[in-house]
């Protein structure tokens, strides 16, 4: 079980938490102005980073809030100091 | 290759087991192949196995980074079914499920293929309505499949509470008599021992580094770390690893990669009849050859490639294993381990060409890969050899993420594979 | 039996108490302080079960975890059984009831035991290699034979008596083992100010400590040193000690998986009490102080009864105080056996010889055997053994050849040295090290806030292992924070350091393929199947592990990795480090099921949630159905109805007069703000800025892309409030994917979401009558037509409790939802049903409100649609806001590839002819029905009732292409038969929508 440091609320245990899947893709403001080819990649295509990555992770038992967390996929390590 | 029988057995033992010969060649890269197959799982294996026998192909390689069969092939809890849902799943699977029926005698080699029957519980009225679709789909498909009332369940699986008290009582399964479980290891040994007797390199502890391409964007070879090996065609399938793989060639894949756990009991005198699967409660079990309890469930909440999961996903396991068979509840936890999942968006496998000339990827297979080992490798094997998939992987599509053609088993049935 | 093994004095038994066993029938006594294992030895009973692949007999080879051989099955009765407990970890108790395994039909004489006479024909992985033909064969005869022949105990037939207890616990400092160096860990960390937990595996704390009998410690011998320390610690105040607990596991973040015995060792403990408690333990930092463990020699037929460790022995003659046999021969590569045999030599046991693979062994210890007068045999070997049921002699020969001496003995004690216990720091992730000194692997790099110390960690003296842990407390504090004060260094006399080891098979000289040699003496390899996975190409520690199945064993490899690593790199001419390790996995010694299930059992398996209205429901005889975690009534039978007949009433009363529906499992989000419209706009299908307060509508939610994922009715309270209902089962996840959408892609937006699902009680009055049941009850609003349209609402209070009142219809009658504080749902509910006696009401449950629905079309979510669903397939297309820029699911829909899509699968409504078969859901529907498999399939039924109002039965289905087939005629093939169905619209009933104003 991680522990995942919210920013917020401080180390707790991972079973607090919900998985936000990978961090930094943004919906487009206009999808309209987004070609089909590109929305399918924002809708599926995901980094799946083995080793340093990105990645939401949401307070879903505390304080209900996303926030960014980066971690070691290979390692399972989380940047303690590089959250948020 | 040398035989394997009874009287071989015999033989050797005459001779002090001195006369042996290895299964397969442990070989050194050359410097360029036909086809280069990165992964040397079961699917792996099959794929150059099948590539020799059917497609006429003998220059072939099978790039392993680590031993073969060590990835998920080593790693699951070795349930064979084709149940599914969906015409297109139904058809993959069932192709493997038929090539199951005759691996061993295919490959010379016993890869305990055991069809105890898989039973899939229902504990509710939506449960009943999704497992009742299976049945009637499945049969029209010509894939046996049937519904057993709690009582029927119970006669075919005597370990099993039904007892009408229990927080999720059993309401009925779906029991599918063919389907069953393999040793997963000799799954491996015995197609890399089949393909190698066939011409096929065997090449371990060499991991592909990078993917080459030529002018025209086509592959051109591989650089791996025993060297650079020149080849036009690339099979990539390295299950977890896929996104790592094939960022190689620039291509960025619709996967993530989740851990998964099993585990097994201390071994003990045969108890357990069957594989018995509730996707309600989140467990499954059968009983091993060598008597151990293998269990296994859903996959951890993160991408991870770390091979091991965290401790509550075991306890919830055994929870539901405990609350169907409560006399396992003094058995013990022998050991536990973690594979490395590759889950697509709707959950079912690619198997297919990529908009890289000579690049083919088979992944996706999430939690279900083993049981379709065979025909996995056989379709992919078509697929390399035609370039073009058969008409059982043709739905199995990149594609088809753009098309929204999405074959949802998991969303119509919330079915774990 | 006497115990006549027992020695008069010695150990750390209770000689005053007689404890009073069986094993296997036979009746045994022993004492306080006994194991099964060192108590059977007392009564000179070695043999003790047989070996998994060939039978072979096998006796007790050790006196701790690692045992493989002596596994037995205890319990009083069925439901305390428990199979393969190693009879060295079985603490005894009086009236403990033990039985061998694997035999037929006694331990003695076991047919299986035939097998041991074609072991030449079996070699590792035999069975990869036959039993391919006939295929039936394969099913029919050899697997179940295998199977039968495999296994070790049996499983418990009936359900286990016992409860289990969990719990959470943080520390500074977990210490794991408390040996020598686990205690001055713990005690350095404590002195500290730290929190400590001391677990270690044994009934009582001091490891190592517990079989030394000839160390001085401080000037004190050990038992009062060790008395002192654990003083000490006890009075450290912040320091938990748990005895009998197994660190099993070690996970990421320095969390730590504990097994804690409760009650295993108590006779016949209160089942009420949990037999056992799972800890897990977050540690700043973790001390691993657990150890090593000796490896035997891998020599021919070394797998005799009465052939066991050489600290064993010593362990059973000083701890225990058990002579394991009378006369022995001792066979080591380390320095270790030479303790034991001067302890069985001082115990009074005769030393035949102790033959050193070591050309020239020297050291304290070997020179006070010498000055024992024990016969020391250096650079000699042990050739073979002899004896079947209990071994009666051994020949030894000089390791370089010559002719071999043949000794009787009824004792063989072998040491090939030690293994440090890295599994928790490997588990961990921790790099192992190789040593090349100690040939063996150790504790390197660490992954977590972890070290390791004493033997754990290669130290080989009793002083050097406390030292150690001194340090590694002292470590572990600095790094949690604190600050340990010095401490003066424990002076230790008469305890030297012990050297040496072999790694492999030890030379015999004979024709190697005529014997064998064990290497994993559970699965019964032998050095020779090692060599034959190399020769066929297993050269992967892996591959050689999972061909032979070495190593994989209940002992999991604690004994046997390490010579197979020797065999390999000898006949690989590859040093140990380059071939590696198998990997290390928990838990580190079995642990029961129990344990992990924990709390979890029966309505603790998972919480039952219940409406506010529930204890009514079920007073009134309601059946239930489960629908995610909630129990909700499904129908109300009255005096010897079926569920048919109640359900046909049910309906007929919501038809004719009025229902009343319990709806408070629907999920409630309250959404709150300035940009609270704008919000449900962007996530919504539908237009929602012109919503007037007080009005409602019916919603469409989509995944990002483009499926029915949820949908329920949303009230305007004011323009900065809405009330949204969503499906019983989609509450959490619609909440959770508001919550992204809203803080990570559209934080511009100023809104609040709460969840309200349990803060109200939702009371469904459904029919005719429905206004003229509540009328009464309601204060402060219009609810006359005119005033209170379909699909409005309002703020009043109902029966005199504050409520939001819905009019709103899931049947298609006139009908109000009543939302209320969920406290008072009960009292308003009965209000609500005595108001409705004089209209005849009737309680119905979600069956009815199915059927009603089904009538008029309205889908259900996760019925009707199954994730791959658009809202055009299920008829929804209507409610889409067409001129809104954005939605969740609309650029996704609006992709050329959807759009140009044909024969998607389209919701209709089936007419079965004839009228009274009720089609079974999940039924599909064929062009052809007598075509042979693969059938064409078209669609599916996804509800199928029977429908009382109008006399027939009903259907709705997903069909390819179907809104323009409605009139064509299919069929539904169902197990014994095919159907014809003709499509027809979904709403079967008022279309019109007129009843829906009573």
């Amino acid at each position: 079980m991680l522990l995942i440091p919210c920013p917020h609320c401080g180390e707790r245990p991972e079973i607090e938490f919900a998985y936000g899947g990978e961090a930094h893709r943004v919906r487009a403001a206009d999808p309209r102005a987004v070609d089909d080819a590109s929305w399918t990649d924002y809708l599926y295509i995901r980094r799946n980073a083995r080793g340093e990555f990105e990645e939401r992770w949401r307070h879903a038992h505390g304080c209900g809030r996303f926030f960014n967390l980066r971690r070691n996929t290979y390692t399972d390590m989380i940047d303690r100091g590089a959250a948020r | 290759m040398q035989r394997f029988s009874a009287l071989a057995l015999i033989r050797r033992a005459l001779d002090g087991q001195a006369g042996w010969q290895a299964q397969w060649r442990d070989a050194a890269p050359k410097p360029a192949y036909d086809a280069v197959i990165i992964g040397g799982g079961g699917h792996g294996l099959g794929t150059a196995y099948y590539l020799a026998r059917k497609h006429g192909m003998r220059n072939i390689a099978v790039l392993e980074k680590g031993w073969i069969g060590g990835g998920n092939t080593g790693r699951n809890t070795t349930i064979i079914r084709s149940n599914y849902l969906f015409d297109e799943s139904a058809a993959l699977y069932d192709h493997a499920l038929k090539l199951w029926e005759g691996l061993s005698a295919e490959l010379n080699y016993n890869v305990m293929f055991s069809q105890r029957g898989v039973l899939m519980l229902a504990h509710n009225v939506h449960d009943e309505q999704v497992f009742r679709r299976h049945v009637h789909a499945n049969r029209l498909n010509g894939v046996d499949n049937e519904w057993l009332t709690p009582e029927q369940a119970k006669a075919f699986c005597p370990p099993l509470n039904i007892a009408p008290g229990m927080r999720h009582a059993v309401t009925g399964g779906a029991l599918q008599r063919r389907g069953g479980t393999a040793r997963h290891d000799a799954v491996a040994w015995g197609y890399a021992r089949a393909a190698s007797a066939i011409g096929v390199d065997i090449i371990q502890n060499c991991e592909v580094t990078g993917i080459d391409r030529d002018a025209a964007g086509r592959v051109s070879g591989v650089q791996t770390t025993r060297g650079a090996i020149a080849t036009r065609r690339i099979g990539v399938v390295a299950a977890g690893n896929t996104s790592v793989v094939m960022a190689m060639a620039g291509l960025r894949m619709p996967l993530e990669s989740f851990p998964l756990q099993a585990l097994v009991s201390e071994p003990v005198k045969p108890c357990f009849p069957c594989v018995v699967m509730s996707n309600t409660i989140h467990a499954y079990i059968s009983q091993s050859d060598k008597g151990e309890l293998v269990i296994g469930a859903g996959t951890d909440a993160y991408i991870s490639y770390s091979q091991r999961g965290a401790l509550h996903i075991s306890m919830h396991t055994l929870e539901a294993i405990c609350e169907l068979f409560p006399m396992f509840r003094r058995m013990r936890m022998l050991r536990n381990w973690g594979g490395i999942v590759d889950v697509t968006p709707d959950r079912s496998p690619i198997i297919a060409k990529t908009p890289i000339p000579g690049l083919y990827v088979n992944c996706g297979w999430g939690t279900g890969g083993f049981k379709a080992t065979p025909g996995s490798a056989d379709l992919f094997a078509h697929t390399i050899a035609r370039d073009e998939p058969h008409p059982i992987n043709a739905p199995f599509s990149l594609e088809r993420f753009a098309e929204g053609r999405l074959i949802d088993e998991a969303a119509a049935a919330a079915v774990a594979h | 039996m006497s115990q006549s093994f027992r020695l008069a004095e010695g150990g750390r038994i209770d000689r005053s108490r007689t404890l009073a066993f069986r094993f296997d029938g036979r009746a045994y006594a022993g004492h306080p302080g006994d194991t099964l294992a060192s108590a059977l030895l007392a009564n000179g009973v070695h043999l003790v079960g047989r070996s998994f692949k060939y039978h072979r007999p096998r006796g007790i080879l050790t006196a701790g975890a690692e045992e493989p051989n002596a596994l037995v099955g205890v319990g009083r009765d069925e439901g305390h059984y428990t199979p393969n407990l190693r009879a060295t970890q079985v603490v005894l108790h009086d009236g403990l009831v033990a039985e061998s395994q694997n035999r037929f039909p006694s331990l003695e004489r076991d047919v299986g035991g035939l097998t041991d006479l074609f072991w030449k024909f079996i070699p590792a992985g035999f069975y990869y290699k036959t039993f391919m033909w006939p295929k039936t064969a394969w099913t029919r005869v050899f697997e179940p034979r295998i199977r039968a022949m495999a296994g070790l105990g049996r499983a418990p037939e009936i359900a286990d008596a016992a409860c289990y207890a969990q719990r959470y616990a943080h520390c500074d400092v977990l210490v794991v083992g408390a040996g020598p160096a686990g205690i001055e860990a713990a005690l350095a960390a404590a002195s500290s100010g730290a929190r400590v937990i001391l677990c270690d595996e044994q009934a009582e704390p001091g490891g190592a400590l517990l079989a030394e009998t000839d160390a001085t410690l401080d000037g004190a011998d050990v038992a009062s040193f060790l008395a002192t320390r654990l003083s000490w610690l006890q009075a450290a105040g912040q320091v938990t000690i748990l005895p009998r607990t197994i660190a099993f596991g070690y996970f990421p973040h320095n969390m730590i998986g504990l097994a804690q015995d409760l009650t295993d060792h108590l006779g016949e403990p209160d089942d009420t009490q949990p037999r056992g408690r799972l800890w897990q333990v977050r540690a700043r930092e973790v001390v691993i102080a657990t150890g090593a463990i000796e490896r035997p020699l891998a020599f021919p037929d070394n797998d005799r009864p009465g052939i066991m460790l050489a600290d064993a022995a010593r362990t059973y003659v000083t701890r225990y105080g058990v002579l394991p046999g009378r006369n022995a021969v001792v066979f080591t590569a380390h320095d270790s056996a030479y303790a034991a045999a001067l302890a069985l030599h001082r115990a009074g046991a005769r030393i035949a010889a102790i033959a050193d693979l070591r050309p020239d062994p020297s050291g304290e210890l070997v020179e006070a055997a010498r000055a024992a007068g024990l016969p020391i045999r250096p650079g000699c070997t042990l050739t073979g053994t002899e004896g079947r049921l209990r071994v009666t002699a051994a020949t030894i020969a000089r390791r370089d050849g010559g002719a071999g001496e043949r000794l009787s003995c009824d004792l063989v004690l072998m040491s090939g040295g030690f293994t440090p216990s890295v599994h928790l720091f490997s588990q961990s992730r921790g790099k192992l090290r190789f040593d090349p000194a100690l040939d063996a692997f150790i504790p390197g790099e660490p992954a977590e806030a972890c070290r390791a110390a004493g033997a754990a960690a290669g130290t080989t003296s009793l002083a050097d292992a406390l030292a150690s842990g001194r340090a590694a407390g002292e470590a572990a504090a600095t790094a949690a924070g604190f600050t340990a004060p010095p401490a003066m260094a424990i002076a230790v006399a008469n305890a030297p350091a012990a050297t040496g080891g072999f790694l492999g098979a030890t030379p015999h000289g004979r024709n190697s393929g005529a014997v064998r040699a064990f290497i994993d003496f559970q699965n019964d390899v032998t050095a020779k199947d090692i060599s034959l996975a190399l020769r066929e190409g297993f050269r992967s520690v892996e591959h050689v592990k999972r061909y032979t199945t070495n190593g994989m064993a209940t002992d999991q490899g604690k004994l046997s990795n390490m010579n197979a690593l020797g065999i390999m790199s000898a006949e690989l001419g590859r040093p140990i480090p380059e071939i590696g390790t198998t990997t290390f996995r928990m838990p580190y010694t079995p642990v029961p099921f129990g344990y992990f299930a924990g709390y979890a059992r029966g309505a603790l398996f998972e919480p039952e949630r219940h409406t506010p209205i529930h204890d009514w429901a079920e007073e009134q005889g309601a059946m239930f159905e489960d629908v995610g975690t909630w129990k909700r009534a499904r129908y109300f039978p009255r005096e010897g109805e079926t569920m048919h007949r109640a359900v046909a009433r049910e309906c007929r009363a919501v038809r004719a007069s009025v229902g009343i529906f319990d709806a408070s499992t629907l999920g409630k989000i309250e959404i709150v703000g300035p940009d609270a419209a704008e919000f449900l706009n962007r996530m919504y299908v539908n237009a929602w800025t012109k919503l007037k307060p007080g009005r409602l509508r019916y919603g469409v939610l989509l995944r990002e892309d483009g499926f029915v994922i949820d949908d329920g009715v949303i009230g305007r309270l004011s323009d900065t409030r809405f009330h949204v209902t969503t499906t019983t089962g989609g509450a959490p996840r619609v909440l959770a994917m508001m919550e992204d959408y809203l803080q990570t892609e559209f934080p511009e937006l100023d809104v609040w979401l709460t969840s309200t699902t349990e803060q109200y009680a939702v009371i469904a009055v459904q029919g005719p009558r429905a206004r003229d049941v509540i009328a009464p009850l309601v204060e402060g609003a219009d609810i006359s037509g005119a005033a209170m349209p379909h699909m409005s609402m309002v703020e009043c209070r109902v029966a005199g409790i504050p409520a939001r009142l819905f009019r709103v219809s899931f049947t298609g009658e006139l009908g109000f939802e009543i939302n209320v504080p969920a406290d008072y749902g009960r009292a308003v509910w009965e209000a609500v049903f005595d108001a409705g006696r004089r209209h005849d009401v009737t309680a119905y449950g979600t069956e009815t409100m199915h059927v009603l629905r089904a009538e008029k079309g309205y889908i259900i979510v996760g019925q009707e649609t199954d994730g791959t669903a658009t809202p055009d397939d299920v008829g929804l297309a209507w409610a889409i806001g067409k001129a809104k820029p954005d939605f969740v699911g609309k650029r996704a829909l609006d992709r050329a590839a959807f759009a140009g899509q044909t024969g998607r699968k389209q919701l209709v409504g089936l007419f079965t002819e004839p009228g009274d078969v009720v089609l079974e859901e999940g039924a599909h529907l064929v062009t052809d029905p007598d075509r042979p498999p693969p059938a064409e399939i078209l669609g599916h039924v996804t509800s199928a009732y029977w429908s009382e109002t109008l006399g027939r039965s009903i259907a709705l289905a997903l069909v390819r292409g179907g809104r323009d087939r409605i009139g064509e005629t299919f069929h539904v093939k169902l197990s014994d038969r095919a159907i014809p169905v003709r499509l027809t619209d979904p709403v079967f009933y008022d279309r019109e929508g007129a009843r829906l104003d009573g």
